[in-house]
This record gives C-alpha cells, sequence and structure tokens, in this order.
C-alpha cells in the first residue's frame, strides 16, 4: 500500500515538475514518494521473511495468538517529564534562551530514565 | 450475550496474572498512565475543552458582526480573535479530538490489541499537545497579545517588522509541540495497526474507522513534517535574520503559502477521515446492517488520501504562480470517491432498521451539511469561479459548512462511544435538543455567509460599511452561531445531567466491532477474551450466531440479511 502510495506520488511529481516547472511543490512531492518509500519497502522487505501471522489468516482461532505480544509498562512518569522538558525548550525560544537549561535537562533525564525504564521492562 | 453456540475462546493474556490492573490513583493516574484509555480521555478532555475556548472566540467574533460598525472589540482584538478561534479549533480542537481522542481509546479495542504499540511514546504525544496548547493560548497574556496574523500566517505579514511581539513566537512554538505530538501519534497509530491485530483480525476485516485512522496516520506522516520545517524556517526569519520568505534578501513569500498548504490541505483530510469512520460506524450499527459496500469504503479512503497531497494549491489559485489546471483537476477528482462514500452510507442506510438515536442523527446531520460543504468545494475547485469568491465570505461559509459537519460526527461519536469510554449513557432526550440546535444553527448560520460571499462581504473585516443585505444577513449569521453555542451548553448539561445515571452496559447499542465484546469502560489491557473473528463485525456475529456472517457488506447478502432481520 505504501509503496503504492508512493509510486502514485512519484507519477504525479513528474507530472507536476513537467507541467509547471515550479520547485517547491515538485521537491515536496518527491520528499513524499521518498516518505512512502521508506516505510514501504521496509515493511515488504519483512514481509517477505516473515511466518504467516495469525492476524492475517481468516481461519487463526484466538488460541493461535497465544504467547506473549509485547511489554507494556503500566505506568511512567519519563513521558510527563519529556514534554515539560519539550515545553521548556520551546519557551526558551520565545522567552529567552535560559529556558534551555530546564528543558533539556528535564529531555535528558526523561531520555536516561525513559531508556533505563524500557531495559528494566517497566512497571505493570 | 446470550445464545452461545459455540464456548467462548479465552484470550491468552500476556500477562494473566495481572488481570486486576493496580496503578496510582488520582492525579497521579492521569500523570503517569500509558494507558490508551487514560490518556484517550485527557485527549478528549482537552480537546472538548479547546473546542469551548474557541467556540466562544466565535460568539465573540458573531457577536461583533452582528451589526456594521460594531465597537465591541477593537480591530486589533478582532485580528486576534479570528486568528485564535481558527488556530484553536484546527490545530487544538479538531485534529487532537480525531486522530488524538477517539483513535487512543477505539483503535487499539477494535483490532483486539492490548494497548497502543508504544504507550509511552503515547503519553508523551498527549504532553505535548497540552503544553502546545497551553503555548498557544498563553499569548493572550504577553505584551502584543496573541498571534493576530490569521491562522495560516501567510509570508509577509507573519515576520517580524509586520508582527512584532512574542504572541506570534508563542503561536510557532504550540504548534511545533502539537505537531510532533501529531507525529508521535501518526508512527504509534501505524505500527498498532499493521502489528498488533488479534488473530483472524486480517487488513480487510478492520472497521472502517481503523482504516480510516490507518490511512489519517500515513497522512500525518506524510504532512505534518512539512509544517514543522515551515515553522522553523519561519522562526528563523522571524529571528535569525534569514530571508527564505522575505523578497528583500532574494527568498520567496508564496513559498509558505505553498509549504503551508501542503500540510494543509492534507490536514483537512486528517481531521475529516476518522470523522468519516465514525460516520461509517455509526450509521452501520444504527442502520443493524453490515457497512454498503465495505471495500469500495477502503479504497475511496485511499484515494483521497493520495489526492490529498496533490491539490494543495487551490488555495492560491489566485496568486497567479500557480499551474491553475493541474490543480483544478486535482481538487474535482477528490469529488468522485467522495462521492463514493456518500452514496456507500446511503446504501448502508437502504433497507436498514434505521434507529434514530441521538448518534444517529448526528451521523445524518453530517451527511446533508458535508454535502453543502462538498458541492460548494467543487464549486471553489474550479478557478473562475474561485476567481470571483476568493478570500470572500464564501470561502468561510464553505469550509464552517465542513467543519460543522466534523463537529456533527464527532459529536455522534461521543454519543456513541462515550458510553463504552465511560459506562455511562448520555441523556437521549438533551441529546436530540443538542442535535437540532446543532444542525438547525449550522445552517442558519452558513448559509446567510455563503450569500453574504456572492454579494462581496470579505473575510476577516472586523467592520463593515452599513449596507442594508449585508446587516441582514450578519444578522441572520449571529442567530445560526448563537443556537450552536446553545448546543454546545446542551451537550455540557447533558453531561452533568447524565453524570453517572444511566449505566450502558457492554454492549448497548447492539455494535458489531470488537469494543463491544468487552466491558465498558474497558479493563486494563481491553479483553479478558475475543470471539472469533470471521468477519468486518465479530460482536454482531458472536451476538447473533444465526446469522450468515455477511462478508464486506456486499448488496445481495446485505438484503438478505435485512430480509431476515424485518
Amino acid at each position: 500500500m505504501l509503496v503504492g502510495l508512493g509510486m502514485f506520488f512519484g507519477v504525479m511529481c513528474l507530472v507536476y515538475w513537467l507541467w509547471s516547472k515550479e520547485q517547491g511543490g515538485s521537491v515536496m512531492m518527491l520528499a513524499g514518494m521518498l516518505l512512502c518509500f521508506l516505510p514501504g519497502s521496509y515493511y515488504f522487505w519483512w514481509s517477505r521473511r516473515m511466518r504467516p501471522r495469525a492476524e492475517d489468516d481468516p481461519k487463526a482461532t484466538q488460541a493461535s495468538g497465544a504467547g506473549v505480544i509485547g511489554t507494556f509498562p503500566g505506568t511512567s512518569i519519563w513521558p510527563f517529564t519529556m514534554g515539560m522538558g519539550a515545553f521548556f525548550v520551546v519557551l526558551a525560544l520565545v522567552f529567552g534562551i535560559w529556558f534551555l537549561v530546564p528543558g533539556i535537562g528535564l529531555v535528558g533525564w526523561a531520555l536516561f530514565g525513559g531508556t533505563s525504564e524500557g531495559r528494566r521492562g517497566g512497571k505493570h | 450475550m446470550t445464545d452461545v453456540l459455540d464456548p467462548p475462546v479465552v484470550h491468552e493474556s500476556h500477562e494473566p496474572e495481572h488481570e486486576e490492573h493496580h496503578g496510582p490513583t488520582g492525579i497521579l493516574k492521569w500523570m503517569t498512565s500509558t494507558d490508551h484509555k487514560v490518556i484517550g480521555m485527557s485527549y478528549t478532555i482537552t480537546s472538548v475543552l479547546m473546542m469551548v475556548i474557541g467556540g466562544i472566540f466565535a460568539e465573540i467574533i458573531r457577536a461583533q458582526l452582528t451589526t456594521p460598525n460594531n465597537s465591541l472589540v477593537s480591530l486589533a482584538q478582532y485580528n486576534e480573535l479570528f486568528t485564535m478561534h481558527g488556530s484553536v479549533m484546527i490545530y487544538l480542537f479538531m485534529g487532537p479530538f480525531a486522530f488524538g481522542a477517539l483513535a487512543n481509546i477505539i483503535v487499539p479495542i477494535q483490532i483486539g490489541a492490548p494497548d497502543m504499540a508504544f504507550p509511552r511514546l503515547n503519553a508523551l504525544s498527549y504532553w505535548l499537545y497540552l503544553t502546545g496548547s497551553i503555548t498557544m493560548l498563553s499569548g493572550f497574556f504577553v505584551a502584543g497579545g496573541a498571534a493576530n496574523f490569521g491562522w495560516v500566517a501567510y509570508a509577509p505579514l507573519s515576520n517580524s517588522v509586520n508582527t512584532p511581539g512574542a504572541g506570534a513566537d508563542l503561536w510557532i512554538g504550540g504548534l511545533l509541540l502539537t505537531g510532533f505530538s501529531a507525529i508521535f501519534t501518526g508512527v504509534n497509530l501505524t505500527a498498532t495497526i499493521f502489528y498488533l491485530r488479534a488473530p483472524g483480525m486480517t487488513m480487510f476485516r478492520m472497521p472502517i474507522f481503523t482504516w480510516n485512522l490507518l490511512i489519517t496516520a500515513i497522512l500525518i506522516l506524510l504532512a505534518f513534517p512539512v509544517l514543522t520545517a515551515g515553522l522553523i524556517m519561519l522562526y528563523c526569519d522571524r529571528h535569525f535574520g534569514t530571508h527564505i520568505f522575505s523578497v528583500a534578501g532574494g527568498g520567496v513569500p508564496v513559498l509558505w503559502q505553498n509549504i503551508f498548504w501542503f500540510w494543509g490541505h492534507p490536514e483537512v483530510y486528517i481531521l475529516a477521515l476518522p470523522i468519516f469512520g465514525m460516520v461509517t460506524e455509526i450509521i452501520a450499527v444504527f442502520s443493524r446492517k453490515p457497512v454498503f459496500g465495505y471495500k469500495g469504503m477502503v479504497f475511496a479512503t485511499l484515494t483521497i488520501g493520495a489526492l490529498s497531497l496533490g491539490v494543495w494549491a487551490h488555495h492560491m489559485f489566485t496568486t497567479g504562480v500557480v499551474l491553475l489546471p493541474f490543480f483544478s483537476i486535482m481538487s474535482l477528482l477528490i469529488a468522485v470517491p467522495t462521492g463514493i462514500k456518500m452514496f456507500n452510507w446511503i446504501g448502508t442506510m437502504w433497507r436498514g432498521q434505521v434507529w434514530f438515536s441521538t448518534a444517529m442523527l448526528m451521523a445524518i446531520g453530517f451527511l446533508f451539511t458535508f454535502l453543502v460543504g462538498g458541492i460548494t468545494g467543487i464549486y471553489l475547485a474550479s478557478p473562475p469561479l474561485d476567481f470571483f469568491t476568493h478570500d470572500t465570505y464564501f470561502v468561510v461559509a464553505h469550509f464552517h459548512s465542513v467543519v460543522m459537519a466534523l463537529m456533527m460526527g464527532a459529536m455522534g461519536a461521543l454519543y456513541y462511544w462515550g458510553p463504552k469510554m465511560t459506562g455511562y449513557l448520555l441523556n437521549e432526550r438533551i441529546g436530540k435538543v443538542q442535535f437540532w440546535l446543532l444542525f438547525i444553527g449550522t445552517q442558519v448560520f452558513t448559509f446567510p455567509m455563503y450569500i453574504l460571499g456572492l454579494r462581496g462581504m470579505p473575510r476577516r473585516i472586523a467592520i463593515y460599511p452599513l449596507h442594508p443585505s449585508w446587516q441582514y444577513l450578519n444578522g441572520v449569521a449571529s442567530v445560526g452561531a448563537m443556537l450552536i453555542g446553545l448546543s454546545t451548553v446542551a451537550f455540557l448539561v447533558n453531561i452533568a445531567y447524565s453524570w453517572k445515571k444511566y449505566p450502558a452496559g457492554d454492549n448497548p447499542w447492539d455494535g458489531h466491532t470488537l469494543e463491544w465484546f468487552t466491558t465498558s469502560p474497558p479493563p486494563h489491557h481491553n479483553f479478558y477474551r475475543l470471539p472469533q473473528i470471521r468477519s468486518e463485525r465479530p460482536t454482531w456475529d458472536y451476538n447473533h450466531p444465526g446469522h450468515q456472517a455477511a462478508a464486506h457488506g456486499h448488496l445481495a447478502e446485505a438484503l438478505i440479511e435485512s430480509d431476515v432481520n424485518s
């Protein structure tokens, strides 16, 4: 689907470029095409290598999907910390460069905390 | 949950010992939760609050325009008001409501997933959205006031000479934050839908709402980075002395318009496609029929998504530097898949047992209002007509028909899924009052604006000369806006009145899709068990075992089934 979308944008880009000779839009369409191809080809690459999944089997039973899906943290404070950090970084754009200190500090702290929480598997 | 033929199949939870979730409660729960339902509720509450704030701006704008030469607000205040009305409604209400609030709660449940693929990223999305909203709105409290260059921030009006002050910078900053929030949500939704579906939930059994959210997520990923890049360029122009958008330094002001609308037009579909999905679900459930033309619906949505990235310059016809025929053809083409959807919605209702609940009324109101907005959109896709109506109230009316239709769809979705989110139904009687206020108000509000546009009233003016026909029509439009405001009051009254009054049960509407299989509200990680998934409406199949599964609602099967029903 994504590859198809990418090809569509490729064709559109070519038509638009040859017809309009306008750079801005052509570049954005080209980038749009590449943005489709990037995950699209990744998914395609994986879909060739994966075992058939229960969710794609029209006759799958619920039991066939049994097993560990993944680890989902129940609660985590780090998204909030990082959000506040990003908030301060943006405020630094407006009110003064010193806002970067708490901003980058909070983002860094959250990166560190979130990563180590991810390694432990998080709280449930 | 009666008449069970097959024994229920127990879904093997990945952590069976944690059926009951023991997490923090109170404010700490809202701050630290990574549960998609809690985050979705935060999104819902915040975005509805934003709707009320944006609505208050709208009422002040309409009050100002009720009479000519009114002096309720100053000209500068009026500029701030219409800028922030547009910005709040588009960036902070409709977008986050569509792909943040209901998508977050409903999509994982509809595909039988325990949570979103990246729960902590999901929480981060919400915090960026909230801080972005606070950043943008705090513009009202700084010297010089909030941003006042219109929600489109055209260069060179938005540069540091024409719009000095912190308000504009706060607007840019708030958009950067909400932009990243949207991108993260897009990543999350895509990964969730590709990788966390329940066994048997193939791509072509996903509910239309989920399909639309997948396509919305891809559009977000294609469009929002462009806006973010543009905003950074704009900020550099304002503060670092670059001349990307200024002629003086060799830049191109119209480049901003290109970048903005390359995001801005897909954004319209980013708002609309989730609402289309909500309306599809509502119409199918309350007609007691499968979706008519399921695959056609999916491909129509895909086509809309693909075309939407090639139509941006139809907002720029009058700049004189865009390729008119290309963008006109592309814009007209979008009418085709949208028309397919329109007929599919009507086809779903056709010979169904239509139950006129509030949600269904809202969906039908959506159909009518969206048709008006869509058809006037086709007029505007034609350059000669656009030259005549550009920057008049005709465009304003067209756009408001579309978004008020989306508003009805959103309200319908709150009536439809609200019981699943909270466990309690809303009062139907007040809901119907709300619907009629909203529906009549919208038409009374938009139709005079169409005529005003054709009579030449430009948009974004705070005062207008004494002109009998303009004054009369503006008065009517203001009455309509007041009715819409009253409908929102009715909605808030309904929430207060119905607060924990009508327990919903698991499946109050005899729903089709998996979210109606679990409890209301769903437990942590959503499901204790799942039914076999053999069609796109597994819950219905489970509750009505005598029915043949009508795959993709082909006409013959749909008609046979409606005959069996009646």
